[in-house]
């Protein structure tokens, strides 16, 4: 990422990564990473990261802190068990 | 939302079971502790339900529940920490690119590897390492996928600094997780 033109389209690279950069902006990325090595590591581990972040499974609450939940307010009379 | 205004219970236990999950985990990675994650939730919903004549439904219910959240969470925080959260570091300003350092290939990672706790815990690691700043807009849009729109009126900020957040931080995760990732050929890591 030394380059000047590195730099210039690094902005663009996360819509690049995931699909959703304007036809232009594709085009000049595709230019340039044709001749980058760098820049197509760039894009690629980008692209991985994203995919790694949209798969990751997400934290559950703990039962024990919905429990408390619904006791500050007042709710536990109606609060559904897990499971 | 009605019901809700009318003090209905139900509707109130409705609302939980729907948002909390969501507003536990955005107060799980800003909190970065279990027990200070679980008051930053319940004050949510007191504050919701209390106040809820002050929702004017120009935002969705998802998105003024997950303001409220993040404000609580940096009252915390800023009450915890003041010299890590400070006003000076609300008004940073937005420009200065992350350039990429890690040049270097990642290892094929087997579709089963996220199966794996230490790499889910690398990666949650990741997320609370994250500067403030871009933790918040992260969690929101990549991993709550709460419309850009959306996080910029919780969040309190632009459109476009939501979209530059997102990005700066999709790269300071790229940088971080590089070393974990890499490829066993770049001699760099590849798991600890």
């Amino acid at each position: 990422m030394n380059h000047e033109s590195c730099r210039t389209l690094l902005e663009g690279l996360s819509l690049f990564a995931e699909g959703e950069a304007p036809p232009e902006l594709c085009a000049e990325i595709e230019r340039h990473m044709a001749g980058c090595d760098n820049c197509r590591i760039v894009v690629d581990t980008l692209r991985r990261t994203i995919d790694l972040y949209h798969r990751l499974p997400q934290p559950a609450m703990p039962e024990e802190a919905r429990e408390k939940l619904y006791k500050s307010l007042d709710l536990t009379d109606l609060m559904k068990k897990e499971g | 939302m009605e019901r809700i205004r009318a003090g209905d219970k139900n509707a109130c236990a409705e609302c939980i079971e729907i948002h909390s999950p969501g507003i536990y985990r955005l107060a799980l990675r800003l909190m970065r502790h279990e027990a200070e994650a679980e008051e930053v939730v319940q004050e949510t919903f007191l504050s919701a339900f209390k106040g809820i004549d002050r929702f004017d439904g120009r935002s969705d219910l998802r998105t003024w529940l997950f303001r409220i959240a993040y404000n609580a969470a940096m009252m915390r925080l800023r009450r915890a920490r003041p010299e890590e959260v400070s006003v000076e570091e609300a008004a940073e300003p937005e420009e200065g690119a992350l350039v990429p350092r890690a040049l270097f290939a990642w290892k094929d990672l087997p579709e089963e590897e996220l199966e794996k706790a230490e790499v889910r815990e690398e990666l949650e690691r990741a997320i609370r390492d994250l500067p403030e700043k871009l933790r918040a807009v992260f969690v929101m849009r990549e991993l709550e996928n709460i419309p850009t729109d959306g996080t910029a009126s919780a969040l309190g900020i632009s459109e476009d600094v939501v979209k530059t957040r997102l990005h700066r931080a999709r790269l300071w995760l790229r940088e971080r997780l590089a070393a974990y990732f890499a490829s066993p050929a770049d001699g760099a890591g590849g798991g600890r």
